[in-house]
């Protein structure tokens, strides 16, 4: 089987004072190969335990992920991973650090230069090649770090709110270079945010989680995704059916912070 | 409070080069961004070395040496009032026993102490009393026994009743019952001496000292700078300059790498195994606070005053600084770098070399130079207790010899090459990991 399955996890752990908390319960997802899905949800909603889990940095109380027909025991190249920032390593240059992944697989070095040049083209940083990774602004990073995961030619892309700390304008650009990536490369992609628009704009599929426990509350199938690849993102922000999802998902949230406020009020 | 001219000096050349400074920068001042903040105390950034303060105030510490000293290096205008250095002289009245009185003068002379100096040569005069003529070396202080050329003595109960003209009333043969003088010394001052008696009635010529240093206290900076020369070049207590520099440089270097070699692979272990942590840390926090110069006489017991002992000495002065270096460099590595190295495929060992190690690479190196910065103020110490090369062993002899040039000179050259050590880390430091506080 092809794909990605969540097949009922839950995550349950003990705190020090006692307590114990669970962070997800009973999430069951199927993604199909070279879907575009994203998550999104209040904070403390298990999101980036769920992408921890997926990129099987966290080992689930229940349930289990199966790749390509092998339960996911681990982190493994087969599904690379994309940080908010300060993920790269400043010890290199932009050309070592998106040659990283091939390099740990012992590739040649020819061919290693081959898809590292090719990746800087697609990203545009070309010409910052043999520059250190700390002499690039922010915008210019993530782009090392798109390039340094698609260098090792993963099956699924984990990104954990790649673009959240980006200004505005370098956010719109970014977003249109993973939409841009993902039609080309035919990749799955989980995308992890807390915007809401960039969660309509990148997501062929977008879940809306909820808190305590940390489970699905809500599902879509969406239009935004392939309409922005043809055209300018601010355009399809202007469709009305935007707005309207936009409204629906962004007072879904709302209610969400407000339930919790309120039982942490109950609480004290 | 002489002793106070020297700070109060320095204070008044602090404040005077400030306000100086000021007047001459207000009319040639530099309009760049931070001369047009409004708020700068408090604003750490405002705050920026002084290069002209800087400049003043090491001119300013040769300006006082020297000029304390007496030495060439100060125009000798600009010299404290130093040591009387000349002739004098001053008359007496003498007493004899019978109640007779005449008088004769006290010629004196202060010379350097290495001159092959006289006495003023004078004619003895006539009378009972007759002039007498002593030769006193600078700084120190002259008795004349005035009465070994005249008829009256003072065994005899001879006595000086009139010095420079001024009355004194002091009879060394008057005593209580346990032999104690019944007079108070008189202190009489005369041009460029002050006249004191002693106990058995001779004159005490202590002539003005001034307010500069002995050389024996403080040399001036050519005496250093000289000593610097013939023992560069004769070398000092049977070794070199060089050598002396050199064997403790070598203890540095070497109780240094031995240190650095067990101390990071042990900081490693602490920063990747709860096993390794849980069971040096109370060791290495047990030990990191001991100061090293507390372990020389257990080191001396155990291992002897060769170098084995200084070795192992300097080894554990590094050595804890250096495994907690490492362990922080390794604590410090962010744990998104980790799982993006492992998510590329990267292994444990792949892991280690090239994310942990490159990542703890600049606390190690600042943990280096605390470490060689520790070890040489220990190697310092410990050629103190005991050695027979080394530049601590080398301003220790001095001193025994009271040989304040040397020490003087030892503590220049400790303090140039310590500062050269820095100057070398920093400099590796930028050339190998420049990637350090950019992460």
């Amino acid at each position: 089987m092809s794909g990605l399955s969540i097949e009922s996890i839950s995550m349950r752990f003990d705190l020090p004072d006692g307590g114990a908390v669970q962070a997800l319960k009973d999430v069951s997802l199927h993604l199909k190969e070279g879907e575009l899905l994203s998550v999104l949800g209040p904070s403390g909603c298990g999101k980036t335990t769920l992408l921890n889990i997926l990129a099987g940095f966290l080992a689930p109380t229940e349930g289990q992920i199966v790749m390509n027909g092998h339960t996911v025991l681990g982190p493994d190249a087969e599904r690379g991973m994309v940080f908010q920032q300060g993920a790269l390593f400043e010890w290199m240059s932009v050309r070592e650090n998106v040659g990283f992944g091939p390099s740990m697989k012992g590739m040649p070095k020819e061919e290693k230069a081959e898809i590292v040049d090719h990746l800087l083209d697609v990203v545009g940083l070309q010409d910052f090649k043999e520059k250190a990774v700390y002499e690039l602004s922010g915008g210019m990073q993530q782009r090392v770090s798109l390039a340094r995961c698609l260098a090792n030619d993963p099956d699924v892309i984990l990104m954990d709110e790649p673009l959240g700390a980006l200004d505005a304008l370098t956010r719109e650009k970014m977003q249109s270079l993973v939409l841009k990536l993902w039609k080309e490369t035919g990749k799955t992609i989980i995308l992890i945010t807390h915007s809401v628009e960039e969660a309509l704009l990148l997501g062929e599929r977008l879940i809306v989680m909820a808190p305590r426990p940390g489970r699905i509350h809500k599902e879509y199938e969406l239009p935004f995704a392939d309409m922005g690849v043809g055209q300018d993102l601010r355009d399809v922000k202007k469709h009305p059916e935007f707005a309207e999802r936009r409204e629906e998902i962004l007072g879904m949230i709302w209610d969400m912070e407000e339930e919790i406020m309120g039982r942490t009020e109950d609480a004290q | 409070m002489t002793s106070l001219i020297p700070f109060l000096l320095y204070a008044g050349i602090f404040i005077g080069s400030f306000y100086v400074v000021r007047f001459i920068r207000h009319r040639t001042a530099i309009r760049d961004y931070t001369s047009l903040k409004t708020v700068t105390f408090g604003d750490e950034s405002a705050v920026r070395s002084n290069r002209t303060a800087s400049i003043i105030s090491i001119v300013t510490i040769f300006f006082m040496w020297g000029t304390f000293t007496g030495s060439v290096i100060v125009p000798s205008f600009l010299h404290m009032p130093g040591p009387y250095v000349g002739d004098g002289q001053f008359d007496v009245v003498v007493q004899a026993p019978d109640g007779t009185k005449d008088s004769s003068t006290v010629y004196w002379r202060v010379a350097q102490p290495d001159a092959d100096a006289m006495p003023q040569e004078v004619d003895e005069g006539t009378g009972a009393a007759l002039n007498d003529t002593v030769l006193i070396r600078k700084y120190r202080s002259g008795q004349v026994r005035w009465d070994v050329n005249d008829t009256a003595k003072r065994k005899a109960g001879a006595r000086i009743v009139e010095v420079d003209g001024q009355p004194v009333n002091f009879d060394h043969k008057r005593r209580d019952d346990n032999g104690n003088l019944v007079d108070e010394k008189p202190e009489i001052r005369v041009e460029n001496a002050t006249i004191t008696f002693t106990d058995k009635g001779a004159l005490s010529v202590s002539p003005t000292k001034g307010i500069q240093m002995e050389p024996i206290w403080l040399p001036p900076p050519e005496d250093v700078w000289t000593r610097f020369i013939e023992i560069a070049s004769d070398g000092y207590q049977g070794s070199t300059l060089l050598e002396h520099l050199g064997y403790s440089l070598f203890r540095v270097i070497l109780g240094f790498l031995c240190g650095a070699l067990v101390g990071i692979p042990l900081g490693y272990a602490m920063g990747l195994s709860n096993w390794f942590r849980g069971w040096f840390d109370p060791i290495v926090e047990f030990m990191r606070p001991v100061p090293p110069l507390a372990l020389i006489p257990l080191v001396i017991i155990w291992a002897g005053i060769g170098e084995a002992g200084k070795i192992i000495l300097l080894f554990l002065a590094a050595l804890w600084i250096m495994a907690i270096a490492a362990r922080s460099g390794v604590s410090g590595v962010s744990i998104s770098k980790v799982h993006a190295a492992y998510s590329l495929g990267a292994s444990k060992r792949q892991i280690m070399r090239y994310v942990i190690v490159p990542n703890s690479l600049p606390e190690i190196f600042t943990g280096a130079r605390v470490a060689m910065g520790v070890c040489w103020g220990t190697v310092v110490a410990a050629e103190l207790v005991a050695a027979s090369q080394g530049t601590g062993m080398m301003i220790m002899v001095a001193s025994k010899f009271q040989l304040t040039d040397i020490v003087i000179m030892g503590i220049i050259l400790i303090g140039i090459i310590g500062f050269g050590i820095d100057m070398l880390m920093r400099w590796a430091e930028r050339v190998l990991v420049p990637w350090k506080g950019k992460g």
